[in-house]
């Protein structure tokens, strides 16, 4: 008899979709201090997670919310945190105590207008250098950016299961327009799930060992293991090993070459007639969906322009932005800030093409016939 | 076909739940495109709110309503903020009982506007015995007017929108929109 597939569908919020794929990746805790433009996340997730046995706590703050995923990481449970701009500044501590202690955890950033407490109800993509330099030393974080409300849910459930590959805190960088619009998703299901990996009961197992793909399988606590973490710089074993130039480099190097060494499996861009585009436009997030209806305007009056679509702006995807633009006069990227992921495109590429920036705050979505004017006047016949 | 849609009135009036209903029963039940979006400010109550949908037999890709196709209209605040957005010779749908066409008439003039009214509030007071359904009453009546969704589907959306136990009411209110006009 032939399997009948069911797939689900729904009409709903993007923060409601990024629950449904929290869910879905098998996280059973949700630590957090609700914040707009980020709340419908922990609301769904507060009503959801104790119907499969999962726990939502209310943190006093944000720094305890990581603290808490942090910790409910080691004891064995899929944890993720979701805030805005404001929370996420506080977070950063706790982010570096990820990073150099190898915890897999998912955390959430709906980005709204900033600096400070800003604009709660807009969007915007000021926090995208933040996601990658905000906590102190040197780290290399994975985050992922969503143009559709399928693409939360399907980004969440990504973000979990790269924490779970390699170790480490992803980030979901989200803003305000994708977070709170409505659109349909499909949620199939024969969706990938990668569990988490346990060490063998071996006694020679070290939680941090300097191997070669840089990844080793976690341990919960209270499995045994003697299992000790620390945000100090620590040995193989996780005991604090500070003056050793030696232990701190690998440690380091292996935390930064476990993500860089392994790009190829963890970038991802969509591009779109970029091959013999004079003018290449680059977005990521919600803006991406003004750069589509621009592009496909200018093709309609002859223009030779594609785009990027870039959805995974951390590790910076330059491999594949340079081999997709590699033809394009003239670059555009397209963001809901004054220029953060601009100088990244302008790094990579400004040895071949002119790179402009459209950079745009206050909250509102780019406006696609601005977009189109950008086009026209650089010029592209 | 893309269809832009703005429903603008009070905050309390149910207008992002009537957008709701309307991408719902485009997306799910009459398998077309939708995005739905509202503004979103700090009152909860008593402040001006206003939803957006777009409906559309292709991939949406700019979510944002710029110039709508249709603009309805429950409060004489958003029929007068809203309605320069309007495209020339769209269609406009007012509750007489909230807004004061009058003060608009010259610009439904100049630009061809084609005005039905729908008497929802007084409709849901009268009727219905309840204010609230007020905003699917207005469902009722954008279904009969633009035709945007199918009436099986808008019944279906409003049934799996609305709070178990209130779905005959709901549907009631439905079916006098729908007749209003």
């Amino acid at each position: 008899m032939e399997v009948v597939k069911i797939s689900e569908k729904f009409f709903i919020q993007g923060n409601e979709a990024c629950a449904k794929g929290a869910l879905k990746a098998g996280c059973r805790l949700f630590a957090g201090y609700p914040i707009t433009p980020s709340t419908e996340i922990a609301e769904s997730l507060a009503r959801d997670l104790p119907k499969v046995g999962g726990s939502f706590i209310q943190m006093e703050d944000e720094i305890a919310s990581a603290g808490a995923i942090i910790g409910g990481s080691w004891g064995g449970t899929k944890s993720m945190t979701a805030t805005s701009g404001p929370g996420f500044s506080l977070m950063q501590e706790n982010i570096g105590y990820a990073f150099i202690t190898e915890t897999p955890i998912v955390l959430i950033d709906v980005q709204r207008g900033s600096p400070s407490t800003g604009q709660p109800t807009m969007a915007a993509q000021g926090d995208m250098m933040q996601a990658r330099w905000g906590s102190h030393g040197d780290y290399e974080p994975i985050a992922l950016s969503p143009s559709s409300v399928q693409e939360f849910f399907d980004f969440t459930i990504q973000a979990f299961n790269l924490s779970e590959k390699y170790r480490t805190p992803v980030f979901v960088m989200a803003d305000e327009v994708i977070g709170h619009m409505r659109e349909k998703i499909i949620i199939k299901d024969d969706i990938e799930i990668i569990p988490r990996i346990m060490p063998n009961k071996d006694e020679s197992y070290l939680p941090f060992k300097n191997i070669e793909n840089g990844t080793n399988p976690m341990p919960s606590f209270g499995e045994g293991f003697d299992i000790h973490v620390t945000g100090l710089t620590h040995d193989e074993k996780g005991y604090p090993d500070t003056n050793d130039p030696i232990t701190h480099t690998k440690l380091v190097k292996r935390l930064c070459d476990k993500v860089l060494n392994n790009k190829d499996d963890i970038c991802s861009i969509e591009a779109e007639d970029t091959e013999d585009a004079d003018i290449v436009v680059i977005s990521y997030g919600a803006p991406v969906r003004s750069v589509i209806t621009a592009v496909k305007k200018a093709q309609k009056e002859g223009k030779k322009v594609g785009y990027i679509k870039i959805n995974t702006p951390w590790p910076f995807p330059d491999k594949q932005i340079k081999k997709l633009a590699s033809n394009a006069k003239e670059i555009i990227v397209v963001e809901m800030n004054l220029g953060q992921i601009y100088y990244e495109v302008d790094r990579i590429m400004k040895c071949q093409a002119n790179i402009h920036l459209m950079g745009g705050i206050g909250g509102l979505l780019p406006n696609p016939d601005e977009i189109l004017d950008k086009i026209n006047k650089i010029g592209g016949i | 076909m893309r269809v832009e849609i703005r429903i603008g009135g009070f905050g309390g009036q149910g207008v992002i739940m009537a957008g709701i209903i309307l991408g719902k029963a485009a997306s799910l039940f009459d398998k077309k495109e939708a995005v739905q979006t509202q503004s979103y400010g700090p009152e909860a109550r008593g402040g001006a709110s206003k939803c957006e949908v777009i409906i559309s037999d292709k991939t949406i890709d700019f979510p944002k309503v710029q110039h709508p196709d249709i603009l309805v209209a429950m409060s004489n605040e958003a029929l007068i903020k809203y309605i320069v957005d309007l495209k020339d010779d769209g269609t406009l749908i007012i509750d007489p009982g909230t807004t004061d066409i009058s003060n608009v008439q010259d610009y439904i003039n100049e630009h061809n506007i084609t005005v039905y009214q729908s008497p929802a509030t007084q409709t849901a007071v009268d009727d219905i015995g309840l204010k609230i359904v007020a905003n699917i009453i207005m469902i009722g009546s954008i279904v009969k007017i633009t035709n945007i969704i199918s009436k099986k589907s808008a019944i279906k959306a409003i049934e799996t929108s609305v709070p178990k136990g209130t779905e005959e009411k709901n549907i009631q209110a439905f079916e006098a929109g729908y007749n209003l006009v």
